[in-house]
């Protein structure tokens, strides 16, 4: 129980930390050519380094208690969101934004009013990727020198072989994985009402 | 309350390659003006300069008074699709351009100007629920809604069926006429030309250059079987065949 407690607390306080991130670089990466210049290849290259790479440094550096491991889910749930968010917004519809500037709007403006509302839905794809990413890297950092958390009660089980707590462990993360993905999917899908696809069709 | 529009030797390069020739054109104020040309031969570029989309290009184009010099209030676009905001319902994609559009002064405008384009019922529709007619409806009501001085139509009834584009250009009479913008209307359907215009003008193919001007005689409302207009119908025809075959003899 107090394992399920801290297990949800990191991928909360993780998942939050790296998708604000995510957020506030997109924005800024999407809505800047020079911005985007500047930092696009580096983080196109941070991307490629496997999420788990980092976890020997971050142990070094912030220690063995909850910041490397909230570090770790933030960073596992950062770059999904980030990805999808930039992609999201460089493929706004250039002739939605010619209506926004035929009636005066300029850059913050459209930014508020057709280029948020239009990347939406690949925020919110984001979103949901990055928070099973989050479920993901939470185990593994557990994994990793934890006292308390469902990782740490895997690890700690196989040594004591006792699988009736293993799967104990593992139904817990499939239930708060699937629970967590369904709020964010009700989210979705009220706000996303307006969109004309499959998936709105068939739930409508 | 409407402006004249004045073009004046409008030159527009793409790439090196000369689309627009030295373009003029007056237009009154409340006058319609129906341009047709052969496709790709500019007319769309045209209303973009005229928009202020585009500012890369010489010459002078003034609305009333001021010189464009990009986007501006004081003139209205209906594009070719409807672009319709996919989030916001038929009276939100209307109340768009209104600065005030909260206020229920602004509310009350917005139901009126959808009730213009007979789109009342579906005032609360998202796009995503309308037809293709119902949807160009929809943006004709957007660009009307802040009583642009002058109106900008680029095609605006070109994807739909014959039944439905003569209602919305009836529609779109409907509308003109109760303030009278000043009107440019971009189109390759002849009919729809000399129903709509008070006068048509003629461009070449690239670079595009006003040839011949035709002006419609007939008072509104005028109807679509009078033969004065199939008489205009024809000429229009055989300017632009001319056309054809002079670029063919040239060529």
């Amino acid at each position: 129980m107090q394992d399920a407690v801290a297990t949800i607390g990191r991928v909360f306080i993780g998942f939050a930390i790296g998708s604000l991130l995510a957020i506030a670089l997109g924005t800024l990466t999407g809505s800047s050519r020079r911005v985007e210049q500047a930092v696009e290849p580096t983080m196109q290259a941070l991307r490629t380094v496997p999420t788990l790479a980092w976890a020997p440094l971050l142990l070094l550096w912030l220690g063995i208690d909850e910041p490397p491991k909230l570090t770790l889910v933030a960073i596992g749930a950062f770059f999904p969101v980030y990805v999808n968010l930039v992609s999201g917004i460089t493929n706004v519809d250039r002739k939605l934004v010619e209506v926004a500037r035929v009636y005066g709007l300029r850059g913050r403006e459209i930014a508020r009013r057709v280029v948020i509302p239009a990347s939406l839905p690949s925020l919110l794809t984001g979103l949901r990727l990055g928070l099973s990413q989050a479920w993901l890297f939470v185990v593994v950092a557990e994994f990793f020198g934890a006292s308390a958390g469902l990782g740490f009660r895997l690890t700690d089980s196989q040594q004591s072989s006792r699988v009736d707590l293993m799967f104990v462990a593992l139904v817990c993360l499939a239930l708060f994985g699937k629970l967590s993905d369904s709020a964010l999917r009700a989210l979705e899908h009220r706000a996303l009402r307006w969109r004309d696809t499959l998936g709105t069709e068939r739930s409508a | 309350m409407s402006t004249p529009l004045r073009l004046a030797n409008i030159r527009k390069r793409y790439d090196g390659f000369a689309v627009l020739g030295g373009v003029d054109l007056d237009v009154d104020a409340g006058e319609i003006v129906a341009v047709v040309g052969p496709s790709g031969c500019g007319k769309s570029t045209l209303l973009r300069l005229i928009s202020g989309l585009d500012t890369r290009f010489d010459g002078r184009i003034a609305v009333g008074e001021r010189d464009v010099r990009g986007p501006d209030r004081a003139v209205g676009v209906v594009f070719q699709e409807p672009r319709l905001f996919p989030w916001l319902s038929v009276a939100g994609n209307v109340a768009f351009g209104l600065a005030d559009r909260d206020t229920s002064r602004a509310q009350v405008l917005v139901r009126e100007t959808i009730d213009v384009v007979g789109l009342a019922p579906f005032a609360n529709a998202l796009p995503k629920e309308l037809s293709g007619g119902m949807a160009q409806r929809a943006a004709l009501a957007r660009a009307l809604v802040t009583e642009p001085q002058v109106l900008l139509l680029d095609e605006p009834f070109n994807a739909l069926d014959a039944f439905t584009r003569m209602r919305l250009q009836d529609h779109l009479l409907a509308a003109w006429s109760r303030y009278r913008p000043t009107l440019v209307l971009v189109t390759h359907d002849l009919d729809e030309a000399v129903y709509l215009a008070d006068r048509v003008v003629l461009l070449t193919d690239r670079p595009a250059r006003v040839t011949d001007v035709l002006r419609v005689v007939p008072a509104r409302p005028r109807d679509r079987r009078d033969p004065n207009l199939l008489g205009l119908r024809v000429a229009l025809l055989e300017a632009l065949h001319l056309e054809r075959s002079e670029l063919d003899a040239a060529g």
